[in-house]
């Protein structure tokens, strides 16, 4: 494919904290409506890249391109959320003390979230059904007037994934979703983020390899900051620098 | 089921606000009024003056509750915009002294004795009535907006921002007592005759200044509670919760802590404007650190995050202090630590959370299903 097709593009990207590189020489891309799962040892450098991708840390060098070729490299968080990233991080992060409601009614896309027109801002009715929608699709609806702070650890990660889904994001990145969760709520998380996959770029980050068999078409590992392999599960299952590095930590590890 | 979403008064409670507001707006004055002077009904022109002051410093309390409460900001220089309130009020009042001053001159007496012989530009807007009540709103709000601008825009927060609020408090204090700023210094601002041609010693000026009190209470907790109920007030909330995701929700923190900032510095500016007729002397020892902790006080008492709570922890702190310090007035002090470490660590929800504790074992669970049918949004 060309490079037309790429709502993502990192290139080189280095993300250098006082001489360890988190990320180093980088480049990692995505295409449009592609669901690409990122996996690696501890300390790859997976969060790290996410994180730089979204604003939440700048790196040191390197660029990010987003779309039709906006750098990313240097905007705020605010700034690169509006253009269509969402990011759901790997500790469940809602607010506990609204509602589930008001959790999802905070994340619509709105055409400005400034203070003046949030002071007056009323949910329209295609909001509200739109946050019904979501509801339903992360299962919450029984749920939706009761403190966010009081869902189970499951229901909190599936309420952040529904947050960012009504942000409308062309792309979402998720860390770990499945962390914590049992079979049944794994299964059911991996046919969510399937299913969205359909509308959106997905990147995911995840450890747990049934998960990662479940929901995968391309795989990218990732290892000392910089991406070694890419390709369908099975191919980089099979790839010899790839066993090395996860049965090596192993060995070590044991 | 579920529960309660955020401390936010059902109707229920809504209903006894409203009797609140009206034993204070109606009863009280009608007490100081009808019954002679000698029956058990009589509200003295001393309590009635003295439950105006309390109710100002409600107003102060809102506007901390607004950002710290809500926001989860501690702004522990509150006294300054208070003090920037009420001086602005207080030079008006002083030079509406005029010829009636101790030294029968148009400038105010420590002009006279710090041998100031004319009147410093800055007082001019003061001369009229709607320079010193603009003065007494717009100067806390432009200070905290600048203030609030650099703080904020530089991210500086939790305790950082806490201690630099207590520094400017500080700051505050020692530029209101020098004599060279030419705002009276240590002795501040007082001996006030009149108010737009009302006596400030006669009841009935007092009686007027409690019910203006009254309403503007009113509706700065009105205000207060329509910024809480929409969507603002649930962003607010979300920054005290998780201030990072309220970034990667779109939304920009800064802003929104700057707001809240301002209209707290705004309601302090009122309070402050409201305190000085009624009391009849601004110092330097108003505007300081003490003062500015004392509201952090009140509202840790009465009960954060609730803005009604406010209000009452601000009454019941000081009415408790104008009946403690007749028995014990050096023990006060160590008592008002006492009570802010034990609501602190035993009573988090404050007073209000207790009353609320109390009235809810009372009911049948039935509210509760009537905030399910309600829509949050």
């Amino acid at each position: 494919m060309t490079d037309g097709d790429l709502i993502l593009n990192c290139e080189n990207v280095v993300m250098d904290y006082d001489g360890f590189k988190a990320l180093n020489n980088c480049n990692f891309s995505v295409h449009y409506n592609e669901l690409r799962v990122v996996i690696g040892p501890n300390g790859a450098g997976k969060t790290t890249l996410l994180d730089v991708i979204c604003g939440k840390t700048r790196p040191t060098s390197g660029k990010i391109l987003f779309g039709k070729g906006a750098n990313l490299v240097g905007k705020n968080a605010e700034d690169i959320t509006k253009l269509g990233v969402g990011r759901k991080f790997q500790a469940p992060s809602v607010y506990g003390n609204l509602s589930v409601w008001q959790n999802l009614d905070l994340s619509v896309k709105r055409p400005s979230k400034g203070v003046f027109p949030t002071l007056m801002g009323r949910s329209s009715a295609a909001e509200r059904a739109r946050i019904e929608e979501t509801l339903e699709t992360i299962g919450l609806s029984n749920h939706a007037h009761g403190r966010a702070g009081a869902l189970s650890h499951g229901q909190k990660q599936w309420l952040e994934i529904g947050m960012v889904i009504l942000q409308d994001p062309s792309l979402l990145l998720v860390d770990e979703p499945v962390a914590g969760m049992s079979d049944k709520e794994t299964e059911q998380t991996g046919r969510l983020l399937t299913s969205l996959s359909e509308k959106q770029a997905i990147v995911v980050i995840e450890h747990d390899m049934d998960f990662v068999r479940q929901i995968a078409k391309i795989v990218t590992v990732l290892a000392e900051g910089t991406v070694i392999c890419e390709g369908t599960v099975e191919a980089v299952q099979a790839d010899d620098h790839v066993r090395e590095i996860y049965l090596g930590r192993a060995k070590v590890a044991h | 089921m579920p529960e309660q979403t955020v401390a936010r008064p059902d109707s229920r409670e809504t209903v006894s606000l409203s009797l609140v507001g009206l034993v204070l707006l109606v009863l009280l004055p009608l007490l100081n009024v009808l019954p002679a002077d000698d029956s058990w009904l009589h509200l003295s022109d001393f309590r009635l003056n003295q439950f105006g002051k309390f109710l100002a410093f409600g107003i102060l309390a809102l506007g901390l509750d607004l950002i710290w409460g809500y926001c989860g900001v501690l702004s522990m220089g509150q006294g300054v915009f208070f003090g920037l309130g009420a001086y602005c009020m207080g030079m008006y009042l002083a030079l509406q002294i005029g010829a009636e001053s101790v030294y029968g001159s148009e400038l105010p007496d420590f002009m006279v004795w710090t041998q100031v012989k004319e009147l410093p530009l800055f007082w001019y807007p003061f001369k009229s009535f709607v320079g010193g009540f603009l003065g007494a709103i717009l100067v806390p709000v432009l200070f905290a907006t600048l203030f609030g601008f650099l703080a904020f825009r530089s991210r500086i927060k939790g305790v950082y921002f806490a201690i630099i609020t207590q520094a400017l408090a500080f700051a505050a204090w020692l530029v209101f007592n020098r004599n060279e700023t030419r705002l009276g210094g240590t002795n501040g601002l007082t001996d006030f005759k009149q108010l737009l041609g009302f006596r400030l010693s006669d009841p009935s000026t007092q009686r007027g200044l409690y019910i203006i009190t009254v309403l503007a209470l009113v509706a700065a907790y009105l205000f207060c509670r329509w910024i809480v109920a929409s969507r603002a007030g649930n962003v607010l909330i979300a920054i005290r919760d998780s201030e990072s995701r309220v970034t990667f929700s779109g939304y920009t923190p800064w802003k929104y802590k700057l707001f809240v900032f301002v209209v707290s510095a705004g309601l302090a500016g009122l309070a402050g404007m409201l305190y000085v007729p009624q009391v009849g002397i601004i110092t330097p020892a108003q505007i300081g650190v003490l003062p500015s902790l004392e509201v952090v006080i009140w509202v840790a008492v009465g009960g954060r995050g609730t803005l009604i709570g406010a209000v009452l922890g601000a009454v019941a702190v000081n009415y408790g202090r104008s009946v403690l310090t007749n028995y014990f007035p050096e023990a006060w002090p160590f008592i008002l630590g006492g009570l802010f470490v034990v609501v602190v660590t035993m009573f988090p929800d404050g007073l209000l959370g207790m009353i609320r504790k109390a009235t809810a074992r009372k009911e049948t669970p039935a509210p509760a299903i009537k905030a399910e049918g309600g829509t949050v949004a």
